[in-house]
Formats: C-alpha cells, sequence, structure tokens
C-alpha cells in the first residue's frame, strides 16, 4: 500500500513537474522562410525579434525563448510543425504566419490545445467571423481591410470607373469582393489571372481598350513585380492611375524601381508616421537590420509588443493559455500604427492610410502617407463572430 | 470585336511565342539528340536573369548583360553536363527527371543564399523604355517589339544554322537517328556538348532578355519550363520547326485565350458562371491543345526522329 501510495505521489509530482519547473516563456514562431515568397516570413521574424530586443530579451520580464519553424506554405507542413511545437516543445503561445491557408489549417490545433496564437501578417475572414476564437488575435489586420480602404478612398474621391485585377484563387477574389464593399461606382472588368502568371500583356491590352479612371490590383510578392513593371512599361500609370493592395511594399520595391512611381497603395502603417513607438521601431530597426522595414515588419513588431504586455499583465500565469488568452485581450501597448484596439472578434480596429510611391529629390523611390482613408476601422466579420 | 485590342493581343501572342521558342529550341534539341529529358533547363533560364541583373546592376549596360548571361549560362551548362548528366545519357527517363528535378531545388536554392530570397530589379535599356505608336493610338512598349524582334532573328539564325551547315546537318541526322550518326564515324560526344552549348545559350538568353519584365527571383525558371515542356510535346521532339510553330502556337492561344474567352464565356453561359469558369478555363487552353495534339498526332506536329 505504501509504495503505491509513493509511486502514486511521484508519478502526481512528475506530471507536475513540468509546470511548476517552466520558469522560461517558449514561443514558436511560425512563418514561410523558404520559397520564392521567404522573403515575407523573413520581414514578420525580424521585426518580432526587434520587439524582443525591446522587451530586453524578456517578454513580460520571464526568459524567453524563440522556436522558429518554417511552414514552407504549405497547409500540411504548418500544421506539422504546430503540433510539434505544442506537443514536443510545450510553447506557450505561437506567432507569424505569413498566409491565411495555413492559418486555417493550424487554427483548429492550436485553438483545441488553449495555446494563443497572436497573427503578424495572416487575418483570414473565417477567423474573423464564425470560426472566432478566445485563443486568437491578429496584430496586423482582417485580410479584406486594405482592400475596403482603397475602395472607400475611389469612392470618396468620386472615381466612377474601374478595372480591377487579382490572381485567381481566394484570397484575390476576397481581395476584390473587399474593394467593392465600399466602392460603389462601375466595374469594366474583373480579371482573374493564374496565380503565378509571368506576363500580363494580354490584360494589360484590355485595361487600354476599356480606358477606366482608375485601376485596382491585388497581386502579392513576385506576381506584384511582374505586374508593375509591365504596366508602367505600357506606359499605363500615368493614363491609367494604378492603385494596390500588397502590391507594391518595401519586399517588392526595390525589384519594382521607378515603375511603381506614381502608384497608390492603402495600409496601417507607413514607416513616416509621427507617433513615438513607430519612430523608435524604425530608427532601431534601420540601426539592427541595415534597411527600412516593410509594414511585415512592423506587423512582427506589434506582435511581440503584444506578446510583451500580455505577457507582463499575466504575470506568473503566463504559461497558462487561458490566462496568457485573457491578458492579452485587455493588454494594452503602443502600437506602431497609433490607436490599437480589439474588435469582439480579437481583431484590430485601427485607422488606415492612403500610400503613394514617389522619386524623392535624392533619386530613391519610397513610399510616403498621404492621409488617414479609414478612421477607426473595423472589419465586415465581427458581426457574425459569436464572442461578445 | 476590337480590331485594334486584337492586334494588340497578337503582338502580344508573338512576343510570348518567341519567348517560348528560345527556351524551348535549346529543349527540343537535348531532348531529341541527347535522348535527355532536362528539367534543369529551367536553371539556365534564371541564371542567365540574374547574370543579366547583377552585370547591369554592376555596369548598367544592357549588352554586357546578355553577354554575362551567355556567359554564365555556358559556365552552369558545363558544371551541369560534366557533373550530372553525362551520367544520366544512358539511363532510363524517370532517373533523368529525378536527378535534374534535384538539379532545379539546388540551383533556386543557390540562388537564394547569393543573392537572398527577394526579387531583383533590371531596367529596361533607356533607348527602349518607352512606347511605340504601331498605329495611331495603338501604344505597344518598344521593349517588347525588340523581344519579338530578337526572337525571329534568333529564328532566323538557327534555321539558317540547322539547313545550310555542316554542324546543323549532324544535329538533323543525330534527332532522326542518333545511332546511326555515331556508327557513320561522327563523335557525338562532341555532338552533344555542341548542341547541349547551344541549347543553354538560347535558354540564357530568353533569360537574360526577360529580365526587365519579369521578376527576377529564385524559382523563376519553372513557370516557364512548363510552358515549354508543353511547346516541344505539341511541336514534335528534335525538331526546331516543329518547335517555333508551336511555340508561336502555345504564344496565341494563351494570350488570346486570356484575352477574350472570358468574353466570350459570359455572352455563352451569363457573367456568374463565367467569372468562376473563365480564368480556370483560359489557363487550362494550352494543356487541351496539347492533349488534341497527342491524341491526333501522338508524334508531335512536326515529328524529327524516325527510328
Amino acid at each position: 500500500m505504501r509504495k503505491l501510495v509513493a509511486t502514486a505521489v511521484a508519478g502526481v509530482l512528475a506530471a507536475a513537474m513540468p509546470a511548476t519547473a517552466q520558469d522560461a516563456l517558449k514561443v514558436g514562431f511560425v512563418a514561410t522562410f523558404s520559397g520564392p515568397n521567404a522573403a515575407l516570413g523573413e520581414h514578420l521574424y525580424q521585426g518580432f525579434m526587434l520587439g524582443l530586443d525591446h522587451a530586453g530579451g524578456k517578454f513580460g520580464g520571464m526568459a524567453t525563448e524563440v522556436l522558429k519553424e518554417d511552414d514552407q506554405l504549405k497547409p500540411d507542413v504548418g500544421v506539422q510543425v504546430v503540433r510539434k511545437l505544442i506537443e514536443r516543445d510545450k510553447v506557450d503561445v505561437v506567432s507569424g504566419v505569413v498566409f491565411s491557408n495555413v492559418m486555417m489549417a493550424i487554427h483548429k490545433p492550436l485553438t483545441e490545445a488553449k495555446t494563443p496564437m497572436i497573427s503578424a501578417n495572416a487575418g483570414p475572414s473565417p477567423i474573423a467571423g464564425k470560426l472566432c476564437s478566445p485563443y486568437f488575435f491578429a496584430a496586423s489586420w482582417q485580410n479584406d481591410q486594405s482592400h475596403e480602404a482603397v475602395g472607400r478612398h475611389l469612392q470618396t474621391k468620386g472615381v466612377g470607373r474601374v478595372f480591377l485585377m487579382a490572381p485567381n484563387y481566394q484570397a484575390g477574389r476576397d481581395g476584390l469582393a473587399g474593394f467593392k464593399r465600399y466602392f460603389k461606382g462601375e466595374v469594366l472588368g474583373e480579371v482573374y489571372t493564374t496565380v503565378n502568371q509571368p506576363d500580363y500583356s494580354a490584360e494589360l491590352a484590355q485595361i487600354r481598350a476599356a480606358k477606366p479612371e482608375a485601376v485596382y490590383v491585388f497581386y502579392p510578392g513576385g506576381m506584384g513585380v511582374n505586374f508593375v513593371k509591365q504596366y508602367a512599361q505600357a506606359g499605363l500609370t500615368k493614363e491609367f492611375p494604378l492603385y494596390s493592395a500588397f502590391t507594391v511594399d518595401a519586399t517588392t520595391l526595390p525589384a519594382q524601381g521607378e515603375a511603381a512611381v506614381g502608384t497608390f497603395t492603402a495600409a496601417f502603417w507607413s514607416d513616416d508616421l509621427a507617433n513615438a513607438a513607430s519612430k523608435r521601431f524604425v530608427a532601431d530597426y534601420r540601426k539592427k537590420y541595415g534597411s527600412a522595414p516593410s509594414t511585415y515588419a512592423a506587423q512582427g513588431y506589434d506582435a511581440a509588443r503584444l506578446l510583451d504586455a500580455g505577457v507582463k499583465a499575466a504575470g506568473a500565469k503566463a504559461t497558462d493559455g487561458t490566462a496568457l488568452a485573457a491578458a492579452l485581450k485587455q493588454a494594452k501597448f503602443e502600437s506602431v500604427r497609433g490607436p490599437f484596439r480589439f474588435n469582439t472578434n480579437n481583431f484590430p480596429i485601427h485607422d488606415f492610410y492612403l500610400i503613394e510611391t514617389v522619386k524623392g529629390d535624392d533619386g530613391q523611390v519610397r513610399q510616403v502617407n498621404r492621409g488617414v482613408v479609414f478612421k477607426d476601422h473595423a472589419d465586415a466579420y465581427a458581426s457574425q463572430c459569436p464572442m461578445k | 470585336m476590337d480590331p485594334v485590342l486584337v492586334l494588340t493581343q497578337a503582338l502580344n501572342g508573338l512576343q510570348l511565342g518567341v519567348m517560348l521558342f528560345l527556351m524551348a529550341a535549346g529543349l527540343t534539341l537535348v531532348f531529341g539528340i541527347m535522348g535527355l529529358i532536362n528539367l534543369a533547363h529551367g536553371a539556365l533560364y534564371m541564371a542567365g536573369a540574374y547574370a543579366m541583373a547583377a552585370t547591369v546592376a554592376a555596369t548598367d549596360s544592357f549588352l554586357a548583360g546578355i553577354a554575362a548571361a551567355l556567359l554564365a549560362a555556358a559556365a552552369v551548362g558545363a558544371v551541369v553536363e560534366m557533373a550530372a548528366l553525362r551520367r544520366l545519357y544512358d539511363r532510363d527517363h524517370l532517373d533523368q527527371v529525378l536527378a535534374t528535378f534535384g538539379l532545379i531545388l539546388c540551383f533556386n536554392e543557390l540562388v537564394r543564399l547569393i543573392w537572398g530570397p527577394a526579387a531583383l530589379f533590371v531596367t529596361v535599356p533607356p533607348a527602349l523604355s518607352g512606347t511605340v505608336e504601331i498605329f495611331a493610338g495603338v501604344p505597344y512598349p518598344a521593349y517588347r517589339l525588340a523581344v519579338i524582334a530578337v526572337g525571329i532573328a534568333v529564328a532566323g539564325g538557327l534555321y539558317l544554322l540547322i539547313a545550310r551547315t555542316r554542324l546543323g546537318m549532324l544535329i538533323r541526322a543525330g534527332a532522326s537517328n542518333r545511332t546511326m550518326v555515331a556508327a557513320l564515324g561522327v563523335d557525338i560526344r562532341l555532338l552533344y556538348t555542341a548542341v547541349f552549348a547551344l541549347g543553354a545559350a538560347l535558354a540564357a538568353l530568353a533569360g537574360a532578355i526577360a529580365a526587365p519584365l519579369l521578376s527576377v527571383e529564385p524559382g523563376m525558371g519553372e513557370p516557364v519550363l512548363i510552358l515549354t515542356l508543353v511547346v516541344i510535346v505539341v511541336g514534335g521532339i528534335g525538331s526546331i520547326r516543329g518547335a517555333f510553330v508551336a511555340a508561336l502556337l502555345i504564344g496565341f492561344i494563351d494570350t488570346m485565350g486570356r484575352a477574350f474567352l472570358p468574353a466570350m464565356l459570359r455572352e455563352v453561359t451569363g457573367p456568374a458562371t463565367a467569372a468562376a469558369v473563365g480564368p480556370a478555363l483560359a489557363s487550362m487552353l494550352i494543356y487541351l491543345t496539347m492533349a488534341v495534339v497527342l491524341a491526333v498526332r501522338p508524334q508531335g506536329l512536326f515529328a524529327a526522329r524516325t527510328g
């Protein structure tokens, strides 16, 4: 009998050991670090690690270990690495994730394990709506918001006829739907091209024939480089102003160069915002990495700042998923974008700006903020989320 | 249909066609004469584009870029031929596909290590940066016109080479019956090297002139490689003439399909179905073409091989 009790006690102790012995915070950082879109994951990670630096290397004062994992832009690989992070590494929180299809795949295992997820980029509509979770937080945006901001801008500007283009996949169709949610003028053409199509000459000829007042496109990554270069080479930029989202940004601009000058986009942040948090971020990012930060880096940084505030608020209970999630929901931090608050679905309510790409007097191509398009913009799916 | 739009799209189709021809000419020769499926052909294209980007960034000279691209492709081609392909000539096609697919992964990763994952920027040479009005009110990018001119010139040069020279005669002979050529005492190894070098140079040229149009990034060779494979299957393996005709055909079908099919579908099925099906169908059109050609003429439009 005594032996049995001793065994039981030992067993209970052993089971309790990891929890009590764990005084460090383990963070899983999952993103796309290989393939043509590896730059996006790298920017998120760099921003995130700068956020950790600004927390003194310790989120909320806890010794912090960041485990970097590559999802290879494959949902099944994403699920594998997340399972590994949860079951073997026993991480307390996961962040990162560039692509929505990966996020959709890992959403269920994370929620079931009650492991908080702080998205640094992907903000798919189902997770903002019906599938919303108390363990999911977007430090970035809901996917549609940038598209909506451009739609809204063209609507208030009084532009009547537009031509729309996007790759033929879910995010492309969602993006143009988001644009049309706030743009009520006439859509002359809505063209969906094959994903990773390298040449757009056939579509550009259609644009010229349609004679729109403005063109709106969504071409992330290398597709955006191809599209914007070819648009400028066809001499269309002056005749038909080009608006886009996630197409001209710090990751693609070096390859687009002067071809992107005169195009417009919308974003929740730009590196010339005047608030103190943004200025500190931009200056220290340049110091650490030797280049201007992208919006992706800003999102990674905000994810880290949010986590820092959440861990601080949760205190000793930060390694408990439910307690950390509750603390994250209430966390107050200085976002680089200025005012930031969570909606009921844990997606941010924030401002959007019109961004123009210009060539400076020094010959450098850069993006400048042309003012607020949307004040306190909430996403369109929060009403479908059962959380209150 | 607007005739101006049709004309512009025809030019676009022609431009895509000649680009595909530059890729397909090399691939079809290597396949036809050496019996080797070289999926790493796209890597040579990528090497050309990167050499172009790096040289233009350093020297600001477009012609130096093209020269560098040809040199780079010769170097990469020689390394690939000696290190890997030589061991594969006598193996079956599955081994060749596996090995050269492995080479694709190696080259993409190597490029990423050297230049990083982000795309590189290449400017269009200033003389060709504007648009040309082919007819009044139909501006067309000057650079794309130059691409068409270069492509047609290279096609003409290749025709002369294949039809009028001794090397061309050996290439034609090699494509139609490799064993017999060897039996007649021709140094088949030397012929292989010449053919491979020629193919590599053409791929590099395609990569170099595509660099100002397209995003120069790791993995840029694969989408064009797939189209190229379609071209050589449709054209008939080993036939330069077949590659030329098929490249233009595929270029036209792809461009016209993308440009006009969704609109035509809208007339027939209504906007909702057209929006859902149109883009997918347009991008499938070239594969449907290939399927039809394979069903009707399995050897391709201009088969070179007789035995």
